[in-house]
């Protein structure tokens, strides 16, 4: 499980080497999460629609190493961009991956980029 | 009309303007503000924002009109020149001349650049304007594209440092902080309390570099970076200078006025320079020979300085509290009194966990009894209370640790904020003590939270006392037996109840929609399940009609369990299954290989679907006849029942038959909690009625009905509501009751602690419900019939739609399956692996 880990670490706007196509506009629910696929990683990818703000981050959550982040209700704590584990409610910030209850634990958020009503993530490799 | 003319429009400026306006005596005054900023007064102290919506019109502290409203000239975009005192006048950059009796000078600072070779050249910053920030933003960008990995450099690893520091790193740029000292923040923290946020910020990724002394920035005409020894050179793109901040004393200088040897005019309690005519306010003033370079001791100066002029006699206090709180990063950071200090002056408690980034430390007078000053870092909750303690002198505990170890109960080691003196100042940027903040409930009349602030502007400086307003205004509240209200969430200033209602009059179409309306910000994982409880029991509205707002378990119609994988759960009204039922449940679950199980509520849970077969494994339950069982819902789940008079020999009344009409009534009725009935065929019970939110037990004559029973963390037992009723009456009291239930009741709250926090109780719910003594009866009968008649299973809603079978996939950009997902054989089944 920790490898599974591993493989996640941030990706600053400025790294980005590759942008990934992962689908169009209209195929990510609004105001909610969904998950993509690249290579090995699973991506959860949330639309804030209210907003017009997009946001990546692991799917995995650290807490119990689970792929639910892309599940979890989004939304914000004082006005940082969040999303909920569904499984025990941890808020993460989707800026910058850390954990807004408190502890440790913190994700990888990767850089989303919109073109042409497409949706890209930033990668490195 | 006497005049009086302020230079220097920025925070402190406005705030003369603003206190002075609010006495009656300055109806005889004419006041002439001149601003050299292209744009009225700005909020400096939260200048950061700016980065996040370039939004400058959100930091403004009044808007332009506001001036113009309260009969203020306010001259932007000109810079006061010069000061002709014997003649009282002044003349400006573009060269017109004023006269006045009183001359405030509220200039500020601005960043301090030492004198560096190279700090003139292209990419160089300081930090203190909205078009320093604009200038950062538009010079970031562009080296970005020619280096994506672009470093920034900050000069200075104090307050503003830092934030400039994270200000940088939001940029895209990898972010550097240079500090002259060996550590970060000198003048707040101690060593080891800056080695915690060091490690804490490297975290983060800031590159930190304590102890360098920076002796020329190279680059040809355009930074490229900054030399500190012969051989130590690191490479930067931009470079923001955050060393410290000199006064903008100028006109002072030039026109005479009594100076500090380091800069600053001169001014003494009354705020008055060494002309009587002039007073200094703010970063320019030297008071106590002190630059304060923060907004709260300004503050102050402004209203004694308002009033001086008017004729009143205050003065500015002897000592000026620097304790300052923020949040840096995500990283709380809080130092009060004095921080550090020698062994020979008192004793110093300390808790460091470097693991988790803590510091706490207190220090304490020689004889133990009282607080002298503190450092937090990584949590400083406790920094209001331990803020007051100090400044107010208050008794602390024999053992002094106590004060910032965590309490063994949970609580505060603190007591109550009603214990403060009434002196004790909450808001220091308001300079409002808790007497004032009491005060405006006591004597006021403010009855809530959002009154007191806009009554005291308590919380609308920095923020930094917001939580001990709030609890203040809870406790007192209390403490006059008023209804301290608990507000959903931070997005919502509402009850449930009030958001039910607020809903239904308004006729709000969606959670977007009462967001726009009554809330703020963006929402959250509290206030959207609310929402769309609140909308589902005003329309019946299933869970597909707003899936965002959902709780994971509704928007997939299914629990989600702890592997990710999910469960189904198909209704057994009354615990009643046929064998063919019994077994394409069973061929279901071989065909999808899935878990079984009984469940405590008499039906069959089928666990480890994966989401896209979710709707497969629906089909066929569907196509055999089963619908939703609503096991993840905030809902009705289970009427249970026992044989009851069909079979058992001691039945009274047909427990089956009417436990199977009571649950279809019912079914996929959402409610702030779920809520659970139970049937018993006769006293002993076997349903577990009186576990239930509702409970019926069979007896001569009828029905006894029960309410407001629960087993889980805390069993209650259902309390006996009425006795001997046939089966119509039940059902009207039932209708009733779960509809006056679902209108009152708050988030998560089920029926056994509702009614323990109705008011009159039991009696009172038997009146309304039974008597009918608010005259609500008909319309909660009407309401209910009107959502049973509604009833749609949700599951057939979903698989005959395309559009919403598009939610049931893992990946929208692949078929594939998650290959995470793990099972171990167990018995002769199967189960998740082992986290
Ligand atoms: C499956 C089942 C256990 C079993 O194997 O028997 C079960 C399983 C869960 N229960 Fe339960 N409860 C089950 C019967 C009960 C009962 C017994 C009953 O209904 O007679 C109780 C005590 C009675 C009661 O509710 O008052 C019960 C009291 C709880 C509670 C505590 C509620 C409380 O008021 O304190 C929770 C937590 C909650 O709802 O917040 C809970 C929550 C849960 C959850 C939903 C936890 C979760 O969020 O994942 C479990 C989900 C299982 C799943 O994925 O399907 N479950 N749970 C039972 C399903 C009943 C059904 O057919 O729908
Ligand atoms: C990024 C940042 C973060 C900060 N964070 C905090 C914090 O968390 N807590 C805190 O307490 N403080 C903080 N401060 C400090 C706080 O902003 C200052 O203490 C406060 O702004 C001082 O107010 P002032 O009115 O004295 O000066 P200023 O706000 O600087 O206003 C002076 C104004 O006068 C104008 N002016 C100067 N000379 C003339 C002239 N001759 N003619 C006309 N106009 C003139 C200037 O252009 C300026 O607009 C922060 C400052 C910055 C820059
Ligand atoms: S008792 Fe606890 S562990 Fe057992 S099913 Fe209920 S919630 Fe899960
Ligand atoms: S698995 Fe995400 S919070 Fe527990």
């Amino acid at each position: 499980m920790e490898n599974i880990l591993s493989q996640y670490q941030s990706v600053p706007d400025t790294k980005v080497a590759i942008w990934f196509k992962v689908g169009q506009i209209a195929d990510f629910p609004e105001n909610s999460g969904a998950c993509i696929k690249y290579k090995t990683k699973q991506i959860a990818v949330f639309n804030f629609t209210r907003t017009g703000k997009w946001y990546a981050s692991q799917n995995l959550c650290p807490h119990k190493m689970e792929m639910v982040l892309s599940l979890g209700m989004i939304g914000d704590k004082e006005g940082v961009p969040k999303v909920a584990c569904p499984l025990h409610k941890k808020n993460f910030s989707l800026e910058n991956g850390s954990n807004l209850s408190g502890d440790d634990l913190k994700i990888a958020v990767y850089p989303v980029k919109i073109e042409n009503e497409n949706v890209y993530i930033g990668f490195e490799d | 009309m006497r005049k009086i003319i302020v230079v220097g429009n920025g925070m402190v400026g406005y705030k003369f303007c603003e206190k002075f306006i609010n006495q009656d005596e300055s109806k005889k005054f004419e006041i002439t503000v001149f601003g050299e900023e292209p744009r009225p007064a700005y909020d400096r102290v939260h200048l950061s924002e700016f980065f996040e919506n370039q939004d400058a019109k959100a930091l403004e502290m009044a808007p332009a009109e506001w001036y113009k409203d309260n009969g203020i000239n306010l001259i932007v975009d000109e810079r006061v020149s010069e000061i002709d005192r014997n003649n009282k006048t002044i003349t400006t950059a573009k060269d017109r001349g004023f006269s006045y009796d009183y001359l405030v000078l509220a200039t500020g600072s601005s960043a301090f650049v030492p004198p560096i070779k190279g700090v003139e050249k292209e990419g160089v910053f300081v930090y203190r304007t909205i078009e320093d920030l604009e200038g950062m933003l538009a010079y970031a960008s562009k080296i970005k594209t020619i280096n994506p990995n672009a470093k920034a450099a900050v000069l200075g690893g104090g307050l503003l440092g830092l934030e400039a520091g994270k200000a940088v790193m939001d940029m895209g740029l990898e972010p550097h902080i240079i500090e002259f000292a060996s550590k970060l923040m000198p003048r707040q923290l101690d060593s080891r309390s800056s080695q915690v946020l060091q490690l804490k910020l490297e975290s983060i990724g800031l590159n930190i570099h304590l102890s360098k002394a920076t002796n020329q920035i190279l680059g040809n005409g355009v930074i490229t970076g900054m030399e500190f020894g012969e051989d130590d050179i690191l490479d930067v793109d931009m470079l923001v200078i955050s060393a410290g901040i000199r006064p903008r004393d100028e006109l002072g200088k030039t026109s005479g006025l009594e100076m500090g040897v380091r800069g600053g005019i001169v001014v003494d309690n009354k705020m008055k320079t060494s002309d009587d005519s002039i007073f200094a306010i703010g970063e320019v003033a030297l008071y106590n020979q002190m630059i304060y370079g923060l907004v709260a001791p300004g503050y102050d100066m402004a209203g004694i300085a308002v009033d001086q002029i008017l004729g009143e006699e205050n003065l500015m206090a002897d000592q000026i509290d620097m304790s300052t709180k923020l949040k840096l990063i995500g990283v709380d950071v809080a130092s009060f009194g004095e921080p550090f200090m020698p062994a020979s002056k008192g004793h110093s408690v300390i808790f460091e966990n470097k693991t988790q980034h803590l510091y706490k430390r207190i220090n304490v007078s020689l004889d133990g009894k009282k607080l002298l000053g503190g450092i937090l870092i990584g949590d400083a909750s406790d920094y209001n209370m331990l803020h007051q303690v100090f400044l107010n002198e208050m008794a602390i505990p024999e053992d002094a640790a106590q004060l910032i170890l965590p309490a063994s109960d949970g609580g505060s080691s603190f007591g109550s904020v009603l214990d403060l003196p009434d002196t004790a100042q909450v808001c220091s940027c308001e300079s409002l003590t808790k007497g004032t903040i009491c005060g405006s409930i006591t004597e006021e009349g403010c009855n809530n939270l959002s009154e007191v602030i806009a009554q005291t502007k308590a919380t609308t400086g920095c923020g930094g006392c917001k939580p001990m307003v709030v609890d203040l205004v809870n406790e007192t509240l209390k403490s006059l037996g008023k209804e301290v209200k608990e507000t959903v969430c931070e997005h919502f200033n509402y009850n449930r109840q009030e958001l039910y209602d607020l809903v239904k009059i308004n006729k709000v179409p969606n959670y977007n929609e009462a967001l726009n309306l009554f809330g703020n910000g963006q929402g959250c994982e509290i206030c959207k399940p609310v929402f769309a409880s609140i909308f589902a029991t005003i329309t019946m509205e299933t869970a597909n009609r707003q899936p965002g707002i959902q709780d994971t378990n509704d928007r997939f119609l299914a629990n989600i369990q702890r592997n990710g994988t999910y469960s189904v759960v198909p209704r057994v009204p009354g615990g009643e299954i046929t064998p063919q039922q019994l077994i394409v449940l069973g061929e279901v679950a071989k065909k999808y290989d899935l878990y079984t199980k009984i469940t405590g509520g008499q039906r069959i849970d089928l666990f480890g679907a994966q989401v896209h077969e979710l709707p497969l494994i629906w089909k066929d339950l569907i196509d055999a006849g089963f619908e939703s069982g609503h096991a993840y819902g905030k809902s009705l789940r289970t009427v249970k029942s026992c044989v009851g008079s069909t079979w058992c020999r001691y039945g009274m009344h047909e427990s089956v038959t009417f436990a199977i009409e009571i649950e279809k009534r019912y079914r996929g009725l959402r409610s702030p909690h779920k809520f659970k009935g139970g049937v018993s065929g006769c006293i002993r019970e076997c349903a577990e009625a009186r576990g239930k939110d509702f409970g019926l037990i069979a007896v001569e004559g009828g029905w006894n009905l029960y309410v407001c029973g629960n087993g889980g963390a805390t069993p209650k037992h259902a309390v006996l509501f009425a006795e001997q009723l046939d089966d119509k009456t039940v059902v009207k009291y039932l209708d009733r009751f779960l509809m006056y239930y679902i209108r009152t009741a708050g988030p998560l709250i089920r029926t056994a602690p509702w009614l323990d926090k109705l008011e009159g109780g039991i009696d009172y719910l038997r009146q309304v419900i039974i008597e009918d003594s608010i005259g609500i009866a008909e319309d909660l009968e009407n309401e209910m019939k009107g959502l049973i008649n509604k009833y749609e299973c949700e599951w057939k809603q979903a698989i005959e739609s395309p559009e919403i079978m598009k939610r049931f996939k893992h990946f929208v950009n692949s078929d594939d399956t998650d290959d995470t997902i793990e099972f171990v054989p167990m018995r002769d089944q199967k189960m998740p692996k082992a986290w």
